[in-house]
């Protein structure tokens, strides 16, 4: 393990990891360039971020992502906890039905995004509810519920189920037992899931592009169309920005876990 | 799975059950939907917007079409090209992962997470920047004397493997990760005490032990690649056209909604056989590292 062998090992991670940092590492660069059109570099500038903030359109995505990305992942938090924790006490039935409840759970994380988009369109349609925001918070719910489903779920396996069971035995009603002991003990899991659901439901073009309507824009709709129609140093500043505060979110996640090691009972989130 | 210790409910109880809102919600979104577009694949497109509820076999009979046969053949091999990709880069990154120490281990899976976590767009975007003419691979290509002009990398097939190999590794890291990491390395080392080579250690102990992982990333790998019609676009231009993207410009552009179904039920019959053959290889219903 040790000696050239273990060198080798470390220099094929570093290597990979570098390659993954490169086409970040070129936005953010490019996104200070003075020139507008080649690669090539012309001098430090700001003048595109000048740019962006004056860009209304963009500020408007922005807020629909953001609305879209808290509104679809605390339900999806809701939705998904009760779920995780409804399925370990119903205890579902071993076999044939029990397995089609499990697979019913993760359903939509396992069928191709592209699918999902289509057939949300296509009853949506049906039902004849006007694509927009309300349409895209449908939608975005729906995939985040099974990954917080998954988080909190394998956090009940993990747990001691003897405390919700003394609470019970103590006197405790079931909500109370859930309240005071159980969701305390899976806050972690919930927390980790609404980030991720947060990160996924910002990051959606698939299922976005499908479900929004025409006047509807959202961050990564903006960019895709952005990207297709013309490349500007303004979308370099753009994505910049929105990098700063995934590395910001990312870090607040990581301080967020240390803590609730010390202290589990504790406002974690923001 | 262990059941003893669960708190039992009376019947009554479990019928109101806290999960059924996701069962509901999952049966009204995701399973309904999923039945209207079967039904909706055997309709026939009416005028320039409507669909017909007539049955038709027409909209299945369209797949076989030379051009869009044409179309799925090379989804399924850009999907096996960047599987087969992710999971030879992707496979010793989690396997070393795991042999690192604690700590390491913590900065590189923060590392991982960040790109991850990074909008998928954006990180889109500086491969173009990469790989465009006169872009910064062909000047560095230039200036270090291999390339005498520009290579045109951009709306080429190699861009769109690399784009995708480049979006999905994360998933491939993290399942082989997960299985490498519960890895008893006691075996290994006990292997190569009785006489084992490195190589044979590896092939007979740590490779099966850590297969499931590797299986659930070429699955987590393969799905995903078969829809991503974003990044053939944005990277092929339309030079590269999957199943995805046809079915994108069915459903916004031509507005020709059951033949779209028709194409997606087709590309879910192919995700699900893949599925299914994975369980029937790995003999088992769970994902390693899914989340």
């Amino acid at each position: 393990m040790r000696g050239a062998k273990g060198r080798g090992r470390k220099i094929y991670i570093a290597l990979l990891l570098t390659l993954m940092y490169v086409p970040i590492v070129l936005v953010i660069v490019y996104s200070f360039n003075q020139s507008r059109l080649s690669s090539v570099w012309s001098g430090f500038t700001l003048s595109w971020y000048r740019e962006l903030f004056r860009d209304r359109a963009i500020f408007e995505a922005l807020r629909n992502s953001l609305v879209l990305a808290v509104i679809s992942s605390f339900s999806a938090a809701v939705i998904g906890t009760l779920g995780a924790v409804g399925m370990a006490r119903l205890k579902p039935p071993p076999g044939k039905i029990g397995k089609a409840m499990e697979y019913l759970s993760i359903l939509p994380i396992m069928i191709p995004e592209i699918i999902l988009g289509m057939v949300m369109l296509a009853f949506f349609s049906l039902l004849g509810l006007p694509l927009g925001m309300l349409t895209l918070i449908l939608a975005h719910t729906c995939f985040c519920i099974p990954y917080i489903y998954l988080l909190v779920k394998a956090r009940l396996a993990g747990l001691d189920k003897s405390f919700a069971e003394a609470a019970r035995n103590l006197g405790a009603n079931e909500w109370r037992a859930f309240r005071d002991i159980t969701f305390p003990l899976i806050l972690p899991a919930v927390v980790s899931g609404i980030l991720l659901s947060f990160a996924m439901s910002f990051d959606d073009v698939i299922i976005s592009v499908f479900v929004t309507g025409p006047h509807t824009n959202t961050l990564p709709i903006r960019i895709y169309s952005q990207m297709k129609t013309g490349v500007t140093p303004k979308t370099n500043a753009l994505c910049t920005l929105v990098f700063a505060a995934t590395v910001l979110l990312c870090i607040l996640s990581t301080v967020a876990a240390r803590i609730r090691v010390k202290t589990p009972k504790k406002e974690q989130s923001k | 799975m262990k059941n003893n210790g669960k708190l039992r409910l009376p019947p009554k109880a479990a019928l109101f059950n806290a999960a059924l809102p996701m069962f509901i919600f999952t049966l009204a979104f995701v399973l309904g939907p999923m039945i209207y577009m079967v039904v909706l694949s055997f309709m026939q497109r009416e005028g320039n917007w409507g669909v017909a509820a007539n049955f038709t076999l027409r909209n299945y009979a369209r797949i076989g079409e030379p051009v869009y046969l044409a179309t799925f053949a090379q989804s399924v091999r850009l999907a096996f090209t960047t599987t087969i990709l992710t999971g030879a880069l992707g496979y010793p990154f989690g396997y070393y992962m795991a042999r690192l120490k604690p700590v390491w281990r913590g900065r590189v899976m923060l590392l991982i997470i960040i790109p991850f976590w990074t909008s998928s767009l954006m990180r889109l975007y500086g491969w173009i920047i990469m790989f465009r003419a006169n872009g910064v691979l062909d000047s560095m290509l230039l200036k270090l004397g291999f390339a005498s002009g520009p290579l045109r990398l951009l709306y080429t097939y190699p861009a769109v493997v690399t784009g995708m190999v480049y979006a999905l590794i994360p998933f491939m890291i993290y399942s082989v990760y997960a299985s490498a990491e519960k890895l008893d390395w006691a075996l290994v080392e006990a292997a190569r005490n009785l006489g084992a080579s490195r190589f044979k250690a590896f092939a007979t102990v740590s490779f099966p032990l850590t297969m499931p992982g590797l299986f659930s990333g070429i699955v987590l790998t393969f799905i995903p690649s078969m829809g991503l019609f974003f990044i053939a676009d944005i990277l092929g231009g339309n030079k590269v056209v999957l199943v995805g993207n046809v079915i994108q410009e069915q459903l916004m552009k031509a507005h020709d909604w059951p033949y779209a179904a028709a194409l997606s039920v087709m590309l879910m019959a192919m995700t699900s056989l893949f599925i299914f053959l994975y369980r029937r290889l790995t003999r088992s219903g769970d994902l390693e590292g899914l989340v």
